[in-house]
């Protein structure tokens, strides 16, 4: 195990390896939370979410209970969920409406939904001549530091300094341009739900999975052939099954030698993003409705661009992985060392027939709800994982697949042809996190 | 006195206590295929558990309880027959990895209450406790049933089984692997 301080954290992390104390020591976690998640810009929710002013909802960055809220000036405004007063949480619901500005249930203190003190019961007798006036910052709710939002989606960062958002995201925005451009309007609305589900690992296994296509016909190889049997049941009675079905029998039939046919491409700050998609574009009466409402809205060649974009995820690094082709993300929340909550969404295609939602619905259900066939055998293995280490079965972990024929051009890493089951994405994160734990403060 | 959910067959409605012993008779008949339902999946028969719901039954457990409907809603499951058929062969392949560990649950059913029965169906709610041990760690659900059971020559089928589980909107500390 480690001393008790922590030696130079470069030495964890090697281009095609990584030691096993990143994973499972409580320490690195700790020191995780301070100078990544509560640093880089975290995604808190979509606009859609707080529609009306007032509108809230919790969420946590890093260690940090925050409260994202729609202010009635109609801008949204993320702030930490704590009273200045003697500290109480001011939002103790998982979302809900504070009416015209919040106040704190414990002695009533008043605050706009900007975070601005709005009154104090009996402010100037009860105050008068010590240290709390209205011009001390400390009485206000004080602000994430810097909060932007890109079509829709809002993001907030703890720190002063850093990149902009744009910057931030730079090409992987791309999952937020492939979801939005898709909707015929230009734009996607939050389905008022989220799954949340608790994985028992440490937060860097699940986002090194989410890439990971090697694992998938494995993996899923039970919940692949269960529904490809099913599916050809129902073929062999009505001629047609519904498409859902091929969204599960892939995770079996897309064999790992088709997988390698895909590409992955890594980018600045650990994002990563792997080509393929296993609905491809079925000639369906409800698509080609869809597509005619592209065409109208965009244009023959636009409409034809954007669906030709072809994304299976998107990660943005460290916490959200996207699904832009079927609408979905699941943020990522780390609680320890080795628990990691992940929180659903599903978005709606603005203007697309009502077809096109179900059908992505189907895959919200059955792949991502709290009873998933898919994941939760991913859960599976990611709890193996941890398991195994903090084991003293070994130092490292690998991730030698396809090393050393990886392609960059203008700072875009990609696997090599025909090396879609590459790593590359595995070490585009810990390169990322390298620089991230080992910069100058 | 007559039961408003009493059959509403002439026989039955002939005399007060033959319409008592008749809606006791229900009452014990319906209490008694709910008893099945949860002992079917306690013990894992999953195709005679599947063969309880009608051939366009629906098993249905809603994310939040204000919800109506399963379609083009969120749902945490919103099977018909066949995406059963796909579960069940799922938890009994050799390969289902999450399946592997020692895994078992225990319902108890209760507080059985007819809302409604005509001589073609019954819709009748309850409340269920499961524990489930998976590995060596314990889960409890409770909720509540709603079935709408169809009346076959055969006895009853199931149209839906809706599931409203009392902690649908808590974080799920694991998934759910088979029905509740
Ligand atoms: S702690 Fe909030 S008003 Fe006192
Ligand atoms: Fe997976």
């Amino acid at each position: 195990m480690l001393q008790e301080t922590i030696p130079d954290l470069s030495k964890f992390v090697e281009p095609d390896r990584v030691r096993r104390e990143v994973y499972v020591d409580p320490r690195i976690f700790e020191l995780e939370m301070q100078r990544i998640h509560e640093r880089v810009w975290i995604y808190c929710g979509h606009e859609s979410q707080v529609p009306k002013p007032g509108d809230y909802w919790t969420v946590r960055i890093g260690r940090q209970p925050m409260v994202m809220v729609r202010g009635a000036d109609g801008r949204v405004h993320v702030l930490y969920n704590r009273c200045p007063h003697r500290g109480a949480m001011l939002c103790g619901d998982q979302h809900g409406n504070t009416g015209a500005f919040f106040r704190c249930s414990y002695h009533a203190w008043t605050f706009h939904h900007d975070g601005r003190l709005r009154n104090i019961p009996m402010m100037e007798s009860g105050y008068a001549g010590t240290r709390l006036s209205r011009d001390n910052p400390d009485c206000h709710v004080k602000p994430a530091a810097r909060v932007e939002s890109y079509r829709g989606f809002v993001f907030a960062s703890l720190a002063a300094d850093g990149p902009t958002l744009a910057e931030f995201l730079g090409e992987a925005r791309v999952a937020f341009d492939d979801m939005c451009d898709r909707a015929p309007a230009g734009e996607v609305e939050i389905v008022p739900n989220c799954f949340r589900v608790v994985q028992h690992s440490n937060w860097k296994i699940f986002l090194e999975n989410q890439l990971d296509a090697l694992h998938p016909s494995v993996t899923h190889q039970s919940a692949g052939r269960a529904a490809h049997e099913v599916e050809k049941e129902i073929e062999r009675r009505t001629g047609k099954a519904p498409l859902s079905y091929h969204m599960l029998s892939a995770f079996a039939t897309v064999t790992i030698d088709k997988w390698d046919a895909f590409q992955t491409l890594n980018y600045p700050y650990g994002h990563c993003l792997l080509t393929g998609y296993m609905g491809l574009r079925p000639r369906d009466p409800d698509t080609l409705a869809y597509e005619a409402a592209l065409e109208k809205a965009y244009g023959k060649k636009r409409a034809e661009e954007i669906l030709s974009v072809n994304i299976h995820h998107v990660l943005i690094y460290p916490g959200l992985s996207v699904q832009p082709q079927l609408q979905q993300l699941r943020a990522v929340r780390p609680l320890s060392v080795d628990r990691t909550l992940t929180e659903i969404w599903h978005f709606r295609l603005k203007g697309a027939p009502e077809a096109i939602y179900r059908r992505a619905l189907a895959y919200y259900n059955l792949v991502n709800s709290p009873s998933t066939m898919i994941n939760a055998d991913d859960l599976e293995n990611f709890w193996k994982c941890h398991q195994g280490l903090a084991s003293a079965g070994g130092d490292w972990v690998s991730f030698h697949r396809h090393y050393g024929r990886d392609v960059e051009k203008d700072g875009v890493v990609s696997s090599g042809p025909n090396m879609g089951t590459s790593e590359a994405p595995m070490r585009n994160q810990m390169k990322a996190w390298v620089q991230y734990m080992t910069a100058e403060k | 006195m007559a039961r408003k959910t009493a059959p509403k067959s002439k026989a039955a409605a002939r005399t007060p206590s033959a319409a008592r012993a008749s809606g006791a008779l229900l009452q014990h008949d319906v209490e008694q295929f709910l008893y099945r339902q949860a002992e079917l999946l306690d013990t894992r028969q999953w195709q005679q558990w599947i063969d309880l719901f009608a051939e366009d039954g629906i098993y249905w457990m809603p994310p939040d309880p204000s919800h109506t409907t399963w379609e083009g809603m969120p749902a945490i499951f919103a099977e018909d027959r066949n995406l059963m058929t796909v579960r069940m062969k799922r938890l009994l392949h050799p390969d289902a990895w999450s399946q592997r560990p020692l895994w078992g649950t225990n319902h108890v059913v209760s507080n059985v209450v007819i809302e409604k029965a005509t001589p073609a169906e019954v819709h009748v709610r309850s409340r269920f406790h499961m524990l489930e041990l998976r590995r060596d760690d314990v889960r409890h659900f409770a909720g509540s049933y709603r079935h709408e059971l169809q009346r076959t020559k055969d006895g009853f089928r199931i149209k839906l089984q809706r599931v409203d589980m009392t902690n649908a909107q808590a974080a799920y500390d694991y998934v759910l692997q088979a029905w509740v």
